[in-house]
């Protein structure tokens, strides 16, 4: 059984070496190099930046070339690899953590003529540009499917670590909640982890426990899910589609799409178009998707999805509308207004609905 | 709280402990020998990937098991062949093992990710499974668990209580005056080692046909180094370990659960606990000085070559 | 009659064995390593160069190499005295983390003038000192109440590393960061200076290099390194020579302390610039096999954080140059290990192949 398994690597490799050295000249093809901070066997955020990956791959494979680095710790050793990339030729560098920030503005330094991408993060320079995806309007969306389903009105949240973007997810899917279940009560385990299959399950059976009858995780695994399957509740996965893990439990999962940012972003630099700025795609861009909703939702509900969802793409709401309060009870934002993208970049508390503190 | 909900989380925290405690014991057998094997996180993450694999081509959770423990003795039989026959240090090869086993399993398992898998199947006697509280808990376990409880009596029996494991600690003690005695040794060394791989394998393989019944890379996420830790807080006695294993997996969930419930605690001090309070435990049942240097192998980690 | 290979201890270990096993253990790693490239379908020869050839192949890569192999020395030479006594310091990684904390907390206090001279000795001083304390505690627990040093100083760096999460995530927090969890960056005077201009290479590896050949002084000559060895080897005979086994285990478990907190404290205020959740890179751990593959001592120390921190370059260089996976690069590396580890018993023992006399009943 191994020894096939290494067979059929050893053909499959051996027949990507020799596509790769395919008759173009090297010296005609943008060399295009991926940094992941996770392995791309992680099926959610690093694997999600390779399936755009191969998406460019495939769509420009006459005219480009990429390479991946893959389980590249967030320390000293990014900006080595970095440097490797931007030193082997390679034109367009993206670094899919926001761990990458310094390391890579330190390269994109030394390296004027290299064309960094950095993702999730929030410094730009001449020759970087940042990129992210609007997470937290997937999260609307959810929130609300989650205000259908919950008989408890108890719902379980497993996340990762306190940065913005998940604390801004964690708002957007309770403010959403609310506005369907307003009784509606949102509980965060923290793994402090990206990816722990065990942890996360053991995160979402402690919520389980507790009576949360959906899930909503913003960690890497589908470990949630198969916890909500096994014991016959509801959950939303993250970055892929995870409805294999929990055929009935899996209502839907918010997906990441890098394909088309990176064609685009790749064809800009073989036209010499391309310049620094700052992309956060929302549901309106196609870099966040919804995947398809379990064949076992109530139609209303779909509906009801459906309609958030188109809405939120014609910008007629947004995630943040006034008027909510934080915790505390202080009001964030008064009606007719919405969060600027500033406000949601630096969010460091949880709205009302939310049961514990923010760590501070 | 609910009977239900009682009844739940003690099924949580069986399910943390048991990887640790199969692990754990596994270990303890070898380093009663003398052997210090620091490979236990690779061995565990081969036997999940393998335990995995074997289960999805084949369709059957038994063919998964026995594989699981039967590549936990492979990995145990390099790192044997290594330190007992070729006297390389242990602690460096057994840190060797777990480079290895965390390369090689990725390796492996490509293939097996983003596969789901029915979990192992858990008893149902009925009647008895139904009870409050304690039917699901005594009579719903699959049969990893129920292996675990079993290893430690067993191991506990043949360390204590029979001939052979009294050999085999006097080879962990004195494998000078053992060897004098006329036992074999490197013999019962290897045996001691094959037997914790296989331990360990099937610990792994908790974790990814019980648990979490999927493969992913470093899926044991440091729960090796626990089990280690294990043997040590447990002076290298199974009862104790048992002990150890549910109060540090009861602490794991536990801290998941208060969080759940809203204490205002930071996360990460709450995550602290089950590591804070097994150093307290250990440091209160380490007072005895001489019930410990009893209880330590003299031999631990120590090549044995008949010519010295 | 069947064949009997059998290992004979040599009289004395092998003097020339000692320079030789590490080069057969290399040959043999080169050997297996082909072999392994060409069964996955890569070009042998090619892909061992891109490995061992390249990263070294410029001064950055030097530099590079320099850099990585630096806390990897420190860690390692600290532990090899506690290993050597007997005393088993598994949790550098913590005390490393400590160090950190440390170090980057007393930049973080006093850095708001923009610091002087004086600041980057002070933060080496505070990483010392933050990894002696963390090592105290294990310490404190065996002498005082025998508990096993091992777990203490495994399950404390759990909670340094999660310490370290909450502090970055929290009060430590750079205000002007976007709630990125990390601190401010360090100002100029609270950074290594570097010492080749276009590399990372920085005063923290002359640092450790002084220290590697401090602690060879040290252990050959002082009476210190004497009773180390002694401690290690004969328990019972230091004890009648009134050779304080608590004193060893403190100064042992103080000073690995102090040498990996001065090790984080390096990198944070080298490459990095900053405190961030990542610091911990498992260099307390690696650290124990550099003790180890060094024999204990600060040269073979030396040349064994060499050769590691190339096994790390070498498979980052061969994922981006051969597109070889991640995985197969950790194989790689655990196969090294085995035939480094597994040549050195050539030293101390011979291999006798003879025919197995039948024993008499």
């Amino acid at each position: 059984m191994f020894k096939s398994t290494i067979k059929a690597a050893a053909v499959a490799v051996a027949a990507a070496m020799i596509a790769a050295a395919a008759p173009a000249s090297a010296a005609d093809k943008l060399k295009v190099g991926f940094v992941y901070v996770g392995p791309i066997g992680d099926l959610g955020y690093s694997y999600q930046h390779d399936v755009g990956r191969l998406a460019l791959q495939k769509a420009l494979s006459d005219k480009v070339e990429t390479t991946y680095v893959e389980n590249v710790p967030e320390g000293a050793d990014a900006e080595r690899v970095i440097a490797q990339l931007a030193q082997s030729g390679h034109g367009l560098i993206f670094t899919t953590s926001f761990g990458f920030m310094n390391p890579t503005l330190k390269v994109a330094q030394r390296f004027p003529k290299v064309k960094f991408e950095h993702a999730t993060g929030y410094k730009r320079a001449n020759n970087v540009a940042t990129y992210s995806a609007r997470f937290h309007e997937g999260r609307t969306v959810i929130g609300a499917i989650a205000g259908k389903m919950t008989k408890s009105g108890k719902i379980g949240y497993i996340a990762s670590f306190p940065i913005p973007e998940v604390v801004s997810g964690i708002n957007a899917f309770t403010l959403a909640l609310k506005k369907v279940r307003p009784d509606a009560e949102v509980r965060v385990v923290w793994v402090n982890s990206w990816y722990d299959p065990g942890k996360e399950a053991a995160a979402a059976k402690a919520l389980i426990d507790q009576g949360a009858d959906v899930l909503s995780q913003h960690t890497d695994s589908p470990a949630p899910i198969q916890a909500a399957e096994e014991r016959g509740i509801y959950a939303f996965g993250q970055s892929s589609d995870m409805s294999k893990f929990g055929p009935k439990a899996h209502l839907t999962s918010i997906v990441d799409i890098w394909d088309g940012y990176y064609i685009n972003r790749a064809q800009a630099v073989l036209d010499g178009k391309w310049k620094s700025e700052d992309t956060w795609g929302g549901l309106d861009s196609g870099m966040v998707v919804l995947s398809p909703y379990n064949p076992g939702m109530p139609k209303d509900v779909a509906a009801m999805a459906d309609q958030i969802k188109n809405d939120l793409i014609a910008h007629k709401i947004t995630s943040f509308d006034g008027p909510f309060n934080d915790r505390s009870g202080k009001q964030v934002i008064p009606a007719g207004q919405h969060l600027s993208d500033e406000k949601i970049l630096t969010m460091n508390y949880f709205v009302e609905g939310v049961v514990g503190d923010l760590p501070k | 709280m609910s009977p239900d909900v009682i009844a739940a989380v003690m099924m949580s925290v069986v399910a943390a402990a048991t990887p640790l405690l199969l692990a754990a014991l596994g270990e303890l057998v070898t380093e009663k020998a003398g052997v210090l094997n620091l490979g236990v996180e690779g061995m565990m993450l081969i036997g999940a990937v393998a335990g995995f694999g074997a289960a999805m081509v084949s369709g059957s959770w038994i063919v998964g098991v026995i594989a699981a423990a039967l590549a936990g003795m492979a990995m145990a039989l390099v790192f044997a062949v290594l330190a007992l026959t070729l006297l390389a240090n242990q602690v460096a090869t057994g840190l060797a093992l777990t480079i290895l086993g965390v390369g090689l399993s990725a390796l492996i398992g490509r293939p097996f990710i983003g596969v789901p898998l029915p979990r192992l199947p858990q008893l149902y006697v009925p009647g008895l499974t139904d009870l409050p509280i304690v039917g699901r808990l005594i009579f719903g376990q699959d049969f990893l668990v129920y292996l675990s409880i079993a290893l430690v009596v067993g191991i506990w029996w043949f360390l204590e209580r029979s001939r052979a494991g009294l050999v085999l600690r006097a080879v962990g003690e004195s494998h000078d005056s053992a060897h004098a005695i006329g036992y074999p040794v490197i013999a019962i060394r290897y045996l001691a080692t094959l037997f914790g791989g296989a331990c360990c394998g099937l610990g792994g393989a908790y974790l990814s046909l019980a648990v979490t019944p999927m493969w992913a890379e470093n899926m044991v996420a440091g729960r090796g180094w626990i089990a280690l830790a294990l043997v040590v807080f447990a002076t290298w006695k199974p009862l104790r370990t048992l002990a150890g294993a549910y109060l540090f997996g009861g602490l794991a969930f536990g801290q998941l659960f208060l969080q759940g419930l809203g204490f205002s605690v930071p996360s990460q001090f709450l995550s602290m606990l089950p590591y804070v309070a097994t150093i307290v435990v250990l440091t209160l049942i380490s007072r005895d000085a001489t019930r410990i240097r009893l209880n330590t192998p003299a031999c631990l980690g120590k090549s044995y070559h008949p010519d010295h | 009659m069947p064949l009997d290979l059998r290992l004979e201890a040599r009289p004395q270990a092998s003097t020339a064995w000692r320079y030789l096993a590490p080069l057969l253990a290399i040959a043999v790693t080169l050997c297996a390593g082909a072999a392994l490239f060409a069964i996955l379908g890569y070009p042998p020869a090619h892909s061992l160069k891109v490995f061992f050839i390249d990263p070294i192949s410029s001064v950055e890569g030097l530099a590079e190499l320099a850099l990585k192999a630096t806390p990897l020395m420190l860690c390692a030479v600290g532990l090899s005295i506690g290993f050597r006594a007997n005393v088993w310091n598994i949790g550098a990684e913590g005390q490393f983390v400590i160090g950190a904390l440390a170090g980057g907390g007393l930049c973080l206090a006093l850095q708001g003038d923009g610091g002087g001279w004086w600041l980057m000795p002070a933060m080496a001083l505070a990483g010392m000192a933050g990894g002696m304390a963390w090592a105290a505690i294990p310490a404190f627990l065996r002498t005082r109440f025998n508990a096993n040093e091992i777990l203490v100083s495994l399950m404390l760096t759990y909670v340094a590393v999660l310490l370290l999460q909450y502090l970055v995530h929290g009060p430590w927090k750079d205000p002007a960061g976007f709630n990125f969890p990390q601190s401010e960056m360090f100002v100029e005077s609270g950074l290594l200076p570097i010492l080749i201009e276009g590399t990372r290479l920085n005063l923290g590896t002359l640092i450790a290099l002084a220290i590697l050949g401090l602690a060879w002084a040290v252990l050959t000559r002082g009476l210190f390194g004497f009773q180390v060895r002694v401690i290690g080897q004969a328990p019972l005979a230091a004890a009648y020579a009134g050779f304080d086994q608590k004193r060893m285990i403190w100064a042992s478990l103080l000073l690995s302390g102090a040498l990996a907190g001065l090790a984080g404290t390096f990198e944070v205020a080298g490459p990095v610039g900053q405190l961030t959740p990542a610091i911990p890179q498992n260099y307390g751990f690696t650290a124990i096999i550099v003790a180890f593959l060094g024999r204990l001592h600060p040269l073979g120390i030396l040349l064994g954080s060499l050769v590691i921190a190339l096994s790390y370059l070498g498979g980052e260089s061969a994922q981006i140059m051969l597109r070889l996976p991640v995985a197969v690069a950790g194989v790689f590396q655990g196969m090294l290990l085995f035939f480094l580890l597994a040549c050195d018993v050539l030293i101390r023992y011979r291999v006798r192949i003879g025919h197995s006399v039948r024993r008499a009943a």
